[in-house]
């Protein structure tokens, strides 16, 4: 575990310490800003709606920020040979994966804190609960940490940054839309797609805020399941 | 110290490396020797368990690279071809880095990193960024991290590669210091960067050791006698006395006078044509005769003959002779 700290705080410093870190942060708080404008502020609606329009937009600049973010996070590494390093240190493939997770994790935390000025603004002008922010919040983490381990599980396939990203990006947009095909197709499949819908019926409660077990249990899985297979994919490659 | 039976390494249906067997004792220092393409830096990887092997077993202190490949590791110190440098880190905190990587505890680090510096010449720019550094400095900071957590197998990937003769010079020093408190295994494919830096050399071709031995062992067993150009103070008077000596010492097959290697008067040059190494017995028959010997050495492109032989390439008199 200590190990896997060892490879978050270098990931972590190697963010800030190179163009990527920062110029996604800024992207995404431009991007969130001009949103929370557009879509909650100019808008007559309540406070409360206008909360729940901000987490809807912002959960979308989130899941692009973290594909971006964790892009690099392998891929770069075999392309400039660091990868090494890692490979041929006494750790094990989890705790690789893991110390990288944690990284990206990290930014996204970082990122999500740095957006709360604008939900405090519905706070201190309007009428909405506390409650409601935390567990918006809450879903914007999970939602993202998701987005994340599919992002690191992408730059596992390939040492092209830049494929890394394509390829989350169609993991994440195949189960963006489950729910679309969940309303076409018929029963038992439809709740099944409905229920692995990456945002829609998962997102909702959160965007609502409603902090629904199930739905947290949804992204905690969705992340565990594409962290696990980053792992099989690193002790796979060492037998090619 | 390391076991290596059978060991085959494929990618898909394509055999990179094998069967390939042999031991390497607790501190040599190996040279493995190959063309681009024979199988040298897969053979490395497997042994640093950077790769697992598709069949065969590899042991290091008799731990077996697939069954206990974090306790091996431990053990090992890797440089690859590239070295693993995180550009945005300075070198005294990629080397940290890398020792803790290692499970070694932080705290003892600091001093470790420094004394490692001062090891491979690295103590004047440990402060600065890895990015601004050059080549040969990149590949030392290559070579640190491979040796800061003290391990017993060094194992070095083309260390010298890339490097201008100053540094290659330097490089070769800092492998034959290696080698007093490390068991070394270097691989290349220029025989005369490594042959005066290890004690062995293993020849790779087409994935397969197809000799093993010195560099002397080797060249006496693949060439027809080994060849010798000398040059001596003497007037052109004493040549046919000069040619007698020579011819006088067991092991010289022929001796003939060449044109003067140097410029000068009185100097004369010899070509000796020798079952084995007869250069030491040369030199003491010329210094009884009272001709002082200015210069006697072993023809360079016999040594690379011999490594292209068993290599697989075309010996360079025939490529010359290709050439002209």
């Amino acid at each position: 575990m200590s190990r896997a700290l060892l490879i978050a705080r270098r990931e972590l410093t190697a963010y800030f310490r190179s163009p990527l870190g920062s110029v996604v942060i800024a992207s995404a708080l431009l991007l969130d800003g001009i949103l929370f404008y557009w879509r909650s502020l100019s808008q007559r609606l309540l406070s409360g709606e206008a909360l729940a329009e901000f987490f809807w937009w912002t959960s979308g600049v989130t899941i692009t920020a973290a594909l971006f973010l964790s892009m690099r996070l392998v891929a770069e590494e075999r392309q400039t040979g660091t990868f090494t390093l890692l490979n041929t240190a006494p750790l094990r493939e989890w705790e690789i994966i893991l110390g990288k997770y944690l990284s990206v994790f990290g930014m996204v935390l970082i990122l999500t804190l740095l957006s709360v000025y604008m939900p405090l603004l519905l706070l201190v002008n309007g009428k909405v609960s506390l409650g409601h922010i935390v567990t918006g919040y809450l879903g914007q983490v999970l939602i993202g940490g998701a987005a994340a381990a599919i992002g690191l599980f992408a730059s596992t396939l390939t040492r092209s940054q830049l494929v890394a990203v394509v390829v989350g990006a169609a993991i994440v947009v195949v189960m963006l839309v489950f729910w679309v095909l969940a309303q076409a197709i018929d029963p038992p499949l439809n709740k099944f797609l409905a229920a692995a819908a990456l945002h829609h019926a998962n997102f909702r409660p959160f965007q609502f805020g409603i902090l629904e077990l199930g739905a947290t249990a949804y992204y905690l899985s969705v992340a565990y399941l594409f962290l696990l297979g980053a792992v099989k994919i690193l002790e796979a490659r060492r037998w090619r | 110290m390391i076991e290596i039976q059978e060991l085959c390494k494929y990618y898909g249906q394509s055999r990179a490396v094998g069967p390939v067997s042999a031991t390497i004792e607790k501190g040599e220092v190996v040279g493995l020797l190959g063309l681009n393409g024979a199988g040298k830096t897969t053979t490395l990887r497997v042994l640093a368990c950077d790769l697992l092997p598709s069949s065969g077993t590899v042991k290091v202190q008799g731990l077996d690279v697939v069954e206990r490949p974090e306790e091996v590791r431990r053990k090992i110190g890797y440089l690859s071809d590239r070295p693993p440098l995180y550009d945005e880190m300075r070198v005294r905190e990629y080397l940290q880095f890398a020792y803790e990587l290692r499970g070694k505890p932080a705290a003892d680090g600091r001093k470790r990193v420094v004394e490692v510096a001062e090891r491979v010449g690295l103590d004047k720019v440990l402060d600065e960024p890895l990015f601004s550094l050059s080549h040969g400095f990149r590949q030392r900071v290559g070579i640190a991290q491979a040796i800061v957590h003290d391990p017993e197998l060094v194992v070095l990937d083309e260390p010298i590669s890339g490097l201008d003769p100053v540094q290659i010079v330097e490089m070769r020093a800092l492998v034959r210091q290696l080698g007093t408190d490390h068991t070394v295994i270097v691989s290349s494919h220029i025989l005369s960067e490594i042959s005066e830096t290890c004690d062995r050399l293993l020849v790779l071709r087409d994935g397969i050791i197809v000799a093993s031995g010195t560099e002397e062992e080797l060249s006496q067993s693949l060439l027809e006698g080994v060849r010798v150009e000398l040059t001596v103070r003497a007037d052109s008077a004493d040549l046919a006395r000069i040619l007698s000596v020579i011819r006088a010492v067991p092991g010289v097959g022929s001796a003939g006078a060449i044109a003067a290697l140097e410029r000068g008067q009185m100097v004369q040059s010899f070509e000796v044509q020798a079952k084995k190494d007869v250069r030491e017995q040369v030199a003491a028959s010329l210094q009884q005769a009272g001709f002082p010997l200015l210069a006697l050495a072993r023809k360079e492109s016999e040594l690379e003959d011999v490594f292209l032989k068993l290599a697989g390439g075309v010996p360079l008199r025939a490529a010359e002779r290709q050439a002209s």
